[in-house]
Parts: structure tokens; sequence; C-alpha cells
């Protein structure tokens, strides 16, 4: 039983370091992209256009992952991309975290007229279709970061508050609960010192997993057309764009494509080895 | 002088039927009063409304709670909070949850000292060190580092002693208190409250359904049918002979160690149906008083 867990370990460091160093080079990539990216990622030259990747003859030195119909940089588009993934994972996701396990915890905890209001809110928010709804959002107060943040806080709070909620309702029942209610701690004491601790494995995973549909959803807005301005590369737009040549030019489409399905796998898989790792009985 | 009071509490599921119908109960200071019953019979609601940690399914309609001769019902729940917490500790059931799993048993023990209390810190910690010598648990430093999984039932539970008179409260709830052990197990553990009990001089209301453990720790004991008291008593005027025909039906069923042959007596139809009938006969009462 010993080895067993022994392996499920060590299978879960493997998980947790291959996925943390690729979104730690992506953090740098991100940083870093105007020093690093070998071309200017906005430079169009329609004498280089749909250049190949440098593996294939017909390839330009300097332009390594190719270049699309318009004759800009694969590779540099794909780093300056990374900024905007990034930054709609980091800030939506956190906001999504922080509104939703919030309103799950009161709801979960507290009980009563607080948990009526909230649930109900919950299944009425849910009853939108989500996609649509962060078109709608987004096409009434204009394209931009701060739309997509927004619209990603607004349709996923949602997904937070509902396990929060269950699993501070399964928390709230146990007996240290009940004894340090009797020891005088106050319900938001409670809440925050007895309770929180034992919800936060469960919110770093949904962290995590969040940040990885952050990314998907930044990619649907951009492939439609609604992100930020289309002259910023994103991941998103570049997929769409690559996919009117895909038969002339599949590079264009599939590298960025690898970026984000790497990106996204990477968030859900730390999630779950950071779990692994906090959680004080597998440990 | 009975340190705690219970008058005429009913308690019921919030928009359906009572669960305690007209309690009364006292515990005696420094002594152990029992509670006893079948499962349902409303003992651990008793104990839960006296701590104020009722279920929010729940609800309170009438009755006094006397602490010290303080009517409990009538303090605001901050004030209530405070007096419970100064004076008042539980000894829970499960031992498996009973302790907070992400943090370690030494600040489980000396938080409440400290944030509640406002014990210093080191204060809390050397006490924390001698109530686990007092349980007998060996080289309490490392236990008090360890996490609740890294310990066994049996050690959890005497942590929970331990914990529940760290601030030495002048009523202890114990709600079921060995019924998750294995029975080596609950022996020590019985044996090991009531040594607590009598050094500290500490009232214990001792929630069972095991007639045995009474006889052996309690003093007095109050037996519960469908959550009515039907006999409240010293035990050993219950043990030479039940007044009330359900108390000596209970007593009756108890397995005897001396003849495990024998087989086992269940509480007579013709009792039940009786016992039914008085519940029923007290609502009417009730609902008309």
């Amino acid at each position: 039983m010993l080895d067993g867990r022994g392996a499920i370990r060590r299978r879960a460091g493997a998980r947790l370091w291959l996925s943390a160093l690729w979104l730690g080079a992506l953090t740098l990539a991100a940083l870093f992209a105007p020093w690093i990216a070998p071309k200017d990622p906005l430079a169009q030259d329609l004498f280089l256009g749909r250049l190949p990747p440098f593996w294939i003859t017909g390839a330009e030195p300097g332009y390594w992952l190719g270049t699309d119909s318009l004759g800009r940089d694969v590779l540099s588009r794909i780093l300056f991309g990374a900024r905007v993934a990034l930054i709609v994972a980091l800030v939506a996701g956190t906001l999504t975290c922080v509104i939703g396990a919030t309103l799950g915890l009161l709801a979960g905890f507290l009980r009563g007229w607080i948990d009526l209001a909230i649930s109900r809110l919950i299944d009425i928010w849910m009853a939108f279709p989500p996609v649509l709804f962060a078109i709608l959002l987004i096409a009434v107060i204009g394209p931009g970061l701060g739309s997509i943040i927004l619209a990603i806080v607004v349709i996923d709070w949602t997904r937070f508050a509902r396990v929060v909620r269950a699993e501070a309702m399964s928390q709230g029942a146990m007996d240290y609960v009940a004894s340090a209610r009797v020891a005088g701690r106050g319900r938001i004491g409670t809440m925050l010192r007895e309770i929180l601790p034992n919800v936060l494995p469960t919110i770093t995973v949904l962290l995590t997993l969040e940040m990885g549909i952050a990314v998907i959803v930044e990619a649907i807005l951009s492939f439609v057309n609604l992100s930020i301005s289309t002259d910023d590369p994103t991941w998103g737009g570049m997929i769409a764009e690559g996919r009117v040549s895909i038969h002339q030019a599949w590079w264009v489409l599939v590298f960025p494509l690898i970026a984000l399905f790497l990106t996204v796998l990477s968030f859900s898989q730390l999630g779950e080895g950071l779990k692994d790792r906090f959680d004080p009985v597998l440990r | 002088m009975s340190y705690l009071s219970i008058r005429n509490l009913t308690v019921r599921l919030r928009g359906g039927g009572p669960l305690l119908r007209d309690v009364s109960l006292d515990v005696q200071e420094g002594q152990v009063h029992g509670l006893v019953g079948e499962s349902g019979a409303g003992k651990s609601m008793i104990g839960k409304a006296i701590l104020g940690i009722l279920p929010h399914s729940v609800e309170v309609v009438s009755g006094q709670i006397l602490l010290d001769g303080t009517d409990l019902q009538r303090l605001s729940p901050a004030e209530r909070r405070r007096r419970i917490g100064a004076s008042c500790a539980l000894i829970p059931q499960d031992p498996l949850t009973a302790l907070n799993p992400s943090k370690r048993v030494g600040p489980q023990i000396t938080d409440r000292l400290v944030d509640i209390l406002g014990w210093s810190r080191a204060q809390a910690e050397a006490r924390a060190v001698e109530l686990l010598g007092e349980v007998q648990i060996p080289d309490p430093a490392r236990v008090l580092r360890s996490y609740p999984h890294e310990l066994s039932g049996g050690m959890r539970q005497r942590i929970l002693i331990a914990s529940a008179f760290a601030a030495e409260p002048k009523l202890i709830v114990a709600d079921e208190p060995t019924t998750a052990l294995d029975v080596t197990v609950q022996k020590q553990i019985l044996r090991l409250m009531a040594a607590m009990q009598a050094r500290h001089g500490t009232a214990l209301l001792f929630v069972t359904h095991d007639l045995g453990v009474v006889s052996k720790v309690c003093q007095s004991l109050s037996v519960l049918y469908a959550g009515m008291v039907v006999e409240e008593t010293d035990v050993a005027a219950f043990f030479r002979g039940p007044r009330h025909p359900y108390a000596a039906a209970l007593l009756a069923a108890t397995p005897r160690y001396t003849d495990p042959a024998a087989s086992l007596t269940p509480v007579p139809e013709a009792v039940i149906a009786a016992v039914q009938a008085e519940v029923a006969a007290r609502e009417t009462g009730a609902s008309h008083g």
C-alpha cells in the first residue's frame, strides 16, 4: 500500500513539474516577447507569404515556424499571443475564482436565506447558454481585453460557486466545525479558519482548470473576431486565419493550436499535481 | 445544586414535527448524568440544543435551558456563544471527523485558548503538553506536531478529551464518545473520561445507548423515547427497578455478559404501543394547554 502511494506521488510529481515547466517557459516567453521574438509579429511582407517551417524545403532562414498568408512570422505571433492568453488566464481565472468561491462558501456554510438566494441565482445563471452569452456581452460592451475578462468572470463564477458550496456543506457537517462553534468561534471565523483550509485543495484545482478554460474562451472569442483588436496577435485569431489556408499552409493553424493545447493541458495537470501535493492526507 | 437545568424544552423540525417534547432534566455540579435511549430518540439533539449547535433545519419552540441559573435562550447569540465557550465543551461522537484534517493537532487545542480565551501562546502550549500527559499520550510534543490522519482513532479521542478539558469547563457534553471506537479501546477511553471528570470536578452530560456504560460512570440518568423523557432518576434506583415500563423493558433488553447463551429480549410490542400512546397523549395535551 505504501508502495502504491509512492508510485502515485511520483507520477503526480512528473505531471506537476512538466506542466510547471511549460507554463514557466510560456510566462518567460510572454514577458520577454519583444526581445526574443525573431521578427516583428505585425510586419507583413507579401513576397514572404506562406513560407513553410524550417525543416521543409522552401523555408527562409529566420522564419522558424513559417509565415502566414500575409508574410507574418508564425513563431513571433505565437510568442506575442502568449501574452494575451496568460493575462486572460491569470486575471480572469483569479477573479472568477474569488467571486465564485466566496459566494459558494457563504451559501454552503451559512445556509438559510443566503444559500437560497445564491443557489437560485446560480440556477438562473446556468440556464443561459455560455458562449452565446459571452458573444452577446461583448457585442454590447465592445471588444477589448477588459471585456473578455469580464465576460469570462460573468459566465464562469457559477462553476466555482456550485462546487465550493457543496464542499462547504459537507465540511460544515463535520464534528470539528461543531467543536469550533462550541469553543466560541463566530460563524465567519469558523468559515475562514476551519472550513476554508479544507476547501482550498478543491479551489486550487478549479482555479487551474478555470485558467485553462479562460484561455480557450479567449481563443473562441478571437476565432469569431470578438476578442481584442484584430491587429494584436492572439492564438484564437491565428487559428481562425490559418483555417482559411489550411490546404496551402497547415502550419499557420497547427502551431498556435499546439500552443493552446499544451497550455490548457498544463493548467489542468498543474491543478491535479498541486492538489496531491497540498492534500495533507495524500501527502 | 444543579449546574444545568432544562425546563420543558420543545424542539422541532422547521415546518415539521417535534423532535424533543417537553424535555426537562437536571445535571448536578460535578456529577455525571447519563442520557439513554434508542437511536433517533433525540439524545444528541438535547446536547446540541444546550451548546447552540442545532442544525439549520431545527428550531427551539419553547422551554428554558438554564446554565448556572441563566436562561441561555434569552441571551443574544454572541453573548450565548461567549458563555458556552467559557463554561462548556463538547466531546464529539466521531473522532475521525472531530479534528480538522488540514490543521496540526497542537493548534487545534491551543488556538481556542489563545484566540477566544486570551491566553498567551506559551501558556496554551504548556497546557496542551500537560493535558496530553494527563490523557496518557506518550511523547506529547510529537503528537502536537502531527496531523490528525497520522494518529489512531483511540489517540484522536484522547486528544479530543484533553481538548475538552483544556479550559476547565464546568460542563462537558459527551455525545456517544466511545461508539465509533473498537471495544478494547472503548474501555480505556471510558476509564480515562471517568478519571478526568473526577479529577477536574466537571459536570458531564453523557449521551449513550449503552446502559452498561451508564451503570459504570453515571450518578443519575434520563431515559428518552421519541423525544420525551420517560424516566429521570439516580442510577442506583434505576438499576434496582425502573418505574416506567419502557425503561424497565430497555433494561431487560440489555445483553448479559454473564450469560451469553441467553437470547436477547427485545422491548415488547405492547410496551412500545403504550409509550407511543403516552407520547401522543402528551402531544394533544401540549397543543391544548
